[in-house]
């Protein structure tokens, strides 16, 4: 029996700047089971990004396969491409930047449902509200413009509307650091949440380890556009064995409460 | 020997009508060659305050109570009295300009020194924030470095004219945690040699926690909580201190998940 | 209606609206105030302002209305200047908009055609367009659009590629939106804006173009135009200046008030960024 979800082997990208050509991708491979949340962290420019846009096939790859789902990901195009995006869906870092300038949370949200038809015409105000509900947002939300939310609000409209057509794969690409402190910790036991009531399966990017920590089963670490080190996240944590992810650790910052 | 450098005194910001205020009735010391750390969230108004210290408030916004510096004597010089690191390295440099005429141009200016030996210091500045080939980076252009090396070059920028007080406004949130604590230590061990005092405005309790002297609370326009930083954090008499303290999240708090999948 | 209420707060917009009103009224009620062809003989010639009741502005070389050509002028001004600038406006988005998506060579190719009708001359490429073709009003708005949609094109071109690289545009795709939706859901609605605050400058100078053609004896001969009074002023412009300088000033108003508008407009639309820190 397959339990493997998601499936990347060897892929790689570059990109030219100049007369150099920089590697931002070296032959990648990793692999996600349904329901788990695997945590990929990195510095700046380690290629994470790179990674994730590849992944929801908003840049090509030079070389190297997914498999999503047991279908060759990278082969769809067009409609089809279109119809399988329901099932993998993603929430970017920045809030704002993420909705059209003009549109009201309901317009939002109703987009993916209409295009996938993930319920009834007439069901869609319901699941709507039903969405908000999930995401810990007031039902009347809905007539209000994404611009009138906060950070934190906004972040749990973009977080329903990618869950709204059942994705089996949510990837989230630094999707909390653009967040005050007190606000973070609630979105990420909403995700946890959503998880284990879904079953959803995560991809979760962040250079900040504690975070990733926080949420993840299994950790890989990237540098260079390379994995360097991947394992349980606990084991990672405790005993990292790469350069990248000793540093990693060495740099989440600790309060410093007693007296020196 | 350590007076007060400067004084707030009930300061109030104001942006446009009938707005509520961005600052309201602050009063806080900022004693001379400590490091401050001005902890809030968003719409805490730390920015206003780094903007109101600098001058750098926009037009129509109504300033009530006073400033006073009694460190100087007289009103802050942008420049050579105080200098400012800003959170976007990518916006706070000139992209036209050469990295060396960016960071030569304070010193020329505030210190009188013609263009030779302005560029002469600049370099010199290029190899205290650590930057590598320091005579490569002076003909280079802020896109042709990293981020973090580009936030290095605006605190060269920053202290080029031996200002008495340097505001890191976010200095370090765009920078990804590896860079932010490199920054961090630079930040210290330049204060320190230097003698400056330090304004540190963030929204991470910890990453300030590890090296600043005080720290000052924001909320919602006002000052919650000020003290040593020890203090404040092992007893918070706000409740809203105590909130921040313990949402913050490190490798030692425990994980949302369950360890094992199920 | 939001736009409408920020721009009727800056003072330019709040001016050149009522100018503009003022026309639209002036043109609308032209058959009411000075009934039957303004280009027939009404009365004396040379008659001067104020002096006879029964015609205000007084009369031409040829005893006809001034005022009533005044107004009727009005419609021919507005009716030109609107449609010619909204024929460029639409000319100018839809290439623009093709040329932004498709890039490569069609994008290039596109471009090149833009480059070559801003080099020529606006009000050249319209004097040489009507003086080959005809000077009936339909090819009249034919020859100023021609010459003023190329900055449209380009600056939708430019809005287009801005947008495109947005994080909501890379949502939309994500969600699996087809790409016709994207372009005119998420990316038309928010590239109008600048494009929307050029559209008053094309007014304001095809009026210019359409009062210069009738100037030179281009424009239509059977319609009142503001050029052709001005231009039938000129042999008489010494003993009676007022033939010419009245239409002038008209002409001078109403591109004054083109302007406060759009200005006003763009400072209403431009806001839009401001307050959501």
């Amino acid at each position: 029996m397959n339990d493997v979800l998601l499936s990347v082997e060897n892929l790689s990208k570059g990109f030219s700047s100049g007369a150099r050509q920089v590697a931002a991708l070296d032959n990648v491979s990793l692999t996600i089971a349904p329901g788990e949340t695997l945590g990929l962290v990195g510095a700046s420019g380690s290629g994470k990004s790179t990674l994730s846009r590849i992944l929801l096939r908003l840049l090509s790859a030079d070389a190297g396969s997914i498999r999503f789902e047991g279908v060759d990901w990278l082969a769809l195009n067009g409609a089809s491409l279109r119809r399988r995006r329901a099932r993998m869906q993603i929430v970017f870092q920045d809030p704002l930047a993420v909705f059209n300038p003009l549109a009201s949370v309901g317009a939002v949200l109703v987009d993916p449902l209409r295009i996938h038809g993930v319920v009834a015409k007439d069901r869609r105000r319901d699941e709507i509200v039903m969405l908000l509900e999930r995401v810990g947002l007031p039902a009347d939300y809905a007539g209000r413009p994404v611009r009138a939310l906060s950070g934190g609000q906004r972040q749990r409209v973009a977080i329903a509307r990618a869950i709204a057509t059942r994705p089996s794969l949510l990837v989230l690409d630094e999707a909390v650091s653009a967040l005050d402190v007190t606000v973070r910790g609630r979105i990420l036991e909403l995700l946890v949440d959503l998880q284990k009531e879904q079953g959803i399966a995560c991809l979760f990017i962040s250079h900040d380890l504690a975070v990733v920590r926080a949420v993840s089963h299994r950790i890989a670490v990237m540098d260079g556009g390379r994995i360097v080190e991947t394992g349980p996240a606990a084991a990672l944590v405790a005993a990292p064995q790469s350069d990248a992810a000793r540093a990693l650790v060495a740099a989440v910052p600790r309060l410093v409460t007693d007296p020196c | 020997m350590s007076g007060i450098f400067c004084s707030l005194r009930q300061l109030s910001v104001t942006y446009g009508r009938g707005v509520a205020a961005a600052l309201d009735g602050i009063d806080l010391d900022i004693v001379a060659g400590e490091r401050l750390a001005i902890i809030g969230e968003s719409g805490s108004g730390k920015s206003t305050l780094a903007r109101a210290l600098a001058g750098l408030l926009p037009e129509g916004a109504r300033v009530g109570g006073e400033m006073l510096w009694p460190g100087l004597g007289h009103a802050p010089r942008p420049g050579r009295d105080f200098g400012v690191v800003f959170q976007d390295p990518g916006s706070s440099l000139n992209p036209v300009l050469t990295i060396g005429e960016q960071v030569a141009e304070g010193a020329r200016r505030h210190l009188g020194l013609s263009w030779k030996q302005a560029y002469v210091r600049a370099e010199e500045l290029l190899g205290r924030v650590r930057i590598p080939q320091p005579e490569k980076t002076m003909r280079a252009f802020p896109h042709q470095l990293s981020g973090g090396q580009r936030q290095r070059v605006a605190i060269a920028a920053a202290i080029a004219a031996r200002p008495a007080l340097l505001i890191a406004d976010e200095a370090t949130s765009a920078l990804d945690v590896v860079v932010q604590a490199e920054i961090v230590r630079l930040l210290d061990g330049l204060v320190r040699e230097d003698g400056m005092t330090l304004l540190f405005i963030t929204h991470d309790i910890a990453l300030a926690s590890g090296f600043v002297d005080r720290i000052a609370v924001f909320r919602n326009a006002r000052l919650v909580e000020a003290g040593p930083v020890r203090s404040v954090l092992s007893a918070p008499k706000s409740d809203y201190t105590a909130a921040l303290i313990a949402s913050h999240r490190d490798l030692a708090t425990p994980p949302l998940i369950a360890e094992v999948q199920p | 209606m939001n736009w409408l209420r920020r721009l009727l707060r800056t003072p330019e917009g709040a001016a050149g609206l009522a100018i503009l009103l003022i026309l639209l009224l002036a043109g609308l009620l032209a058959p009411v105030v000075s009934p039957g062809d303004p280009l027939r003989i009404a009365g004396r010639a040379l008659l001067a302002p104020f002096t006879d009741p029964a015609f205000p502005l007084g009369t031409d070389r040829l005893g006809r209305d001034v005022l009533a050509g005044l107004l009727y002028g009005a419609r021919t001004s507005l009716a030109v200047g609107l449609a010619a600038a909204f024929s460029a406006m639409v000319l100018g988005l839809c290439v623009g908009m093709v040329a932004g998506f498709a890039g490569g060579f069609i994008d290039e190719a596109l471009m090149r055609v833009v480059d070559a009708f801003q080099i020529v001359p606006a009000f050249l490429l319209a004097l040489a367009f009507v003086s080959t073709i005809g000077v009936s009003t339909p090819i009249i708005v034919l020859a100023i659009a021609l010459g003023t949609w190329a900055d449209p094109a380009r600056l939708t071109r430019a809005q287009v590629l801005a947008i495109r690289e947005q994080d909501y545009v890379a949502s939309a795709r994500v969600i699996g939106m087809h790409p016709a939706e994207i372009a005119f859901r998420e990316i038309l609605p928010n590239a109008l804006p600048p494009v929307l605050a050029l559209s008053a400058t094309i007014v304001a100078g095809a009026v210019l173009t359409e009062a210069a053609l009738s100037f030179l004896g281009l424009g239509n001969p059977n319609i009142a135009t503001w050029g052709s009074m001005i231009a039938e002023g000129r042999s008489v412009l010494r003993s009676a200046s007022y033939l010419s300088i009245i239409p002038g000033a008209a002409l001078a108003v109403t591109v004054l008030g083109v302007h406060l508008f759009s200005e006003g407009l763009g400072k209403a639309l431009g806001d839009n960024d401001v307050g959501a820190a």
